[in-house]
């Protein structure tokens, strides 16, 4: 069966003084893909990439190289004219809802604004029915409807901005930080809104996060980005059990304890003396300035994305050495 | 113990399009060496609280209250202000540009601070900021004393910015949401060494936050601070073990947890804005315990200085609900 989405060796790159050849590449060489209603996670620290590809894919910044496919078309050389049908089955929803809603639309106007942009011509009436079903289903009560940006909550926001992005009935969304602006008390009402209107809606999903308890939450398979490149992929499972990158292990033992004990713990353990400078080595594992377990050959040789039994997959020469997957830093 | 900053009945009042009140009656203290962490959600007041103690409201803001440290009154006191934040109080901003000029190198920045405090000559001030740069653990002082901030990573910058705090050698080190603009990876390393410098300096800290998890790793004790007030006080351990405001029930319930799956736990509704008016308890209207008495009697601040808590209905030990 082909898949959904699939992204085949992209690279992305921008315009950079100090990189070699001038640019410099936000994602290189990454390859996914995606079945329709699957919700796979991406997670990454910030300049990893991760909303670099998540705008690749939806044709908001150029690929550089490699191919992207939509239901088996290639669709990353479109043009915009070409592209504009696409723009129904692929929706985005930023970390910033502020970002995606203009301050001076009410609610129900920024909400249909993408119906009579995308979708074939509706009636007022239809229209007006269709702003307040996707209400209804965000969690938005009538009467916000008629509000403006700056009279709503942070969470309510994103939940305007969830519905602009709902209301053309789209295939599949790229959720790019989605709670991150928000307070904690409201973070989990937008994750369980999601969660939901996915599985009712059978919506594919790549959920863009930095925090890898968010996003094993929600998906059932994990990409780790680092530096451009997919460092580790699997099941949410094996991610969470047996990490085999340095990095994914870095990232679970980063996820914030609420307990003191293992607070404490998190602070008392060996604390690398320092996070790399900006720009990339020029040759070897991308993370082996901060890795513990690096060796000489991680500093000469970059390594490749290896299979692993199980279906994942792991980039890091030593990965072998530890079938069973790194153990948290606390135990080493 | 006497305490080093002692602060009673403190008001933050903004005026302007909107007037509202930010900051409505926060008592507390900081004893030397204490950790003491506030914990809140946007709005909730938690900087202000902090700015207004050292002076560094926004010109429509006016502070009201009482704010002594090491038994000197600060409020509308501009000169022991000024002396305060010269020597016995450190600031570490969110973002450390807010502490950083992008235009001078770092040692520059650095030295200055204890060129105007002791009159030193540049080398000798030199000497100490580099000095000052391996204590917060950055390598390679000599090269990074020549070199301006956009040149460093986040983490690298933050790191940076405790430095400068440090060089006037404060007994109290204040941090307003020090790791929230970094990296998950980097926030605990930064997390680490403020710990760490507290006990190697002697250093009180006063910590702002939004994070729960952070604060259980540093702080000896907890203030969580809800729509202008202190709606729980207490030593960090219990606090998290046995929250009794359904507050700080509710946030600890919020965060995600690795390895969970289905449902998060949520508190209903969002945080009121500045200036909303809430009668009775204000965290009423989010809260699934609430009762008419909620809504009609203010849990307020005597109940907090007997109980730690700010509750009609406190939970007790073990209880779920």
């Amino acid at each position: 069966m082909s898949a959904l989405l699939e992204v085949r060796e992209a690279r992305v790159s921008y315009p950079h003084a100090g990189a070699v050849g001038g640019r410099f590449a936000a994602v290189e060489g990454v390859n996914l893909a995606l079945e329709a209603g699957e919700i796979v996670g991406l997670v990454g620290e910030s300049g990893s990439g991760k909303s670099s590809l998540g705008r690749a894919i939806l044709g908001l910044v150029p690929l550089a190289a490699g191919e992207i496919h939509w239901r088996g078309a290639r669709i990353d050389a479109l043009s915009r004219s070409a592209f504009r049908p696409l723009r129904r089955e692929l929706q985005l929803v930023f970390q910033d809802p502020q970002a995606s809603l203009d301050p001076r639309m009410t609610t129900a106007e920024s909400v249909a604004e993408p119906l009579r942009a995308l979708a074939q011509e509706v009636s007022v009436a239809a229209r007006a029915a269709r702003v307040a079903a996707i209400l209804a289903e965000v969690g938005l009560a009538p009467e916000l409807a008629g509000r403006y940006p700056h009279q709503l909550s942070g969470g309510q926001l994103q939940r305007a901005a969830i519905a602009r992005a709902l209301i053309v009935d789209p295939r599949f969304i790229v959720c790019d930080e989605p709670v991150s602006a928000l307070d904690v008390s409201v973070q989990g009402q937008i994750i369980n809104l999601l969660s939901r209107i996915r599985s009712e809606r059978g919506l594919a999903c790549l959920f863009i996060s930095h925090n890898l308890a968010v996003v094993t939450r929600l998906a059932e398979r994990v990409l780790v980005m680092y530096r451009g490149r997919i460092v580790e992929s699997g099941a949410r499972e094996a991610i969470l059990k047996s990490p085999r990158h340095p990095y994914t292990r870095l990232l679970l033992d980063s996820v914030p304890a609420v307990d003191p004990a293992s607070a404490r713990r998190l602070l008392a353990r060996s604390v690398p003396t320092i996070d790399e400078a900006p720009g990339l080595p020029d040759r070897g594992c991308p993370f082996a300035a901060r890795c513990p377990y690096a060796i000489s050959r991680c500093r000469s040789e970059l390594p490749a994305l290896h299979g692993l039994e199980g279906g994942g997959a792991v980039a890091c020469h030593r990965a072998a050495e530890w079938p069973a997957g790194l153990p948290p830093a606390a135990l080493a | 113990m006497s305490a080093l900053l002692e602060v009673r009945g403190l008001t933050v009042d903004f005026t302007g399009e909107r007037t509202f009140r930010a900051v409505d009656g926060v008592d507390l203290s900081v004893a030397p060496r204490e950790r003491l962490a506030i914990v809140g959600e946007s709005g909730s007041g938690k900087s202000q609280l902090l700015l207004a103690c050292t002076g560094l409201l926004a010109a429509n803001g006016r502070p009201g209250g009482s704010v002594r440290f090491d038994d000197r009154e600060l409020l509308g006191d501009a000169r022991a202000t000024g002396q305060a934040r010269g020597s016995g109080i450190g600031f570490v901003f969110q973002d450390a540009s807010g502490s950083l000029t992008p235009h001078r190198p770092i040692g520059d920045q650095l030295a200055e601070v204890t060129m105007a405090a002791s009159g030193v000559s540049s080398r000798v001030a030199l000497q100490e900021a580099a000095a000052m740069l391996g204590r917060v653990r950055l390598p390679d002082a000599g090269r990074l004393l020549a070199q301006y901030p956009h040149e460093l990573s986040g983490g690298m910058r933050q790191r940076v910015a405790i430095a400068l705090a440090l060089m006037a050698k404060p007994r109290i080190l204040f941090a307003d949401e020090p790791t929230t603009a970094l990296d998950v990876t980097v926030q605990a390393e930064v997390m680490a060494l403020l710990a760490s410098l507290c006990s190697e300096f002697g250093m009180a800290l006063l910590i702002v936050t939004h994070d729960l998890g952070v604060v259980a790793a540093l702080a000896d004790r907890i203030a969580v601070m809800y729509a202008g007030r202190f709606v729980e006080v207490g030593e960090a351990q219990a606090l998290l073990a046995n929250p009794r405001h359904p507050y700080t029930a509710g946030l600890l319930a919020a965060v995600p947890r690795l390895g969970d799956r289905g449902e998060l736990a949520t508190i209903p509704g969002s945080p009121p804005r500045p200036g909303e008016i809430i009668q009775g308890c204000r965290f009423e209207p989010r809260c699934l315990g609430r009762t008419d008495r909620c809504r009609s009697a203010d849990p307020s601040l005597a109940d907090q200085i007997v109980k730690g808590v700010a509750c009609h209905f406190p939970r007790t030990q073990g209880e779920i609900r």
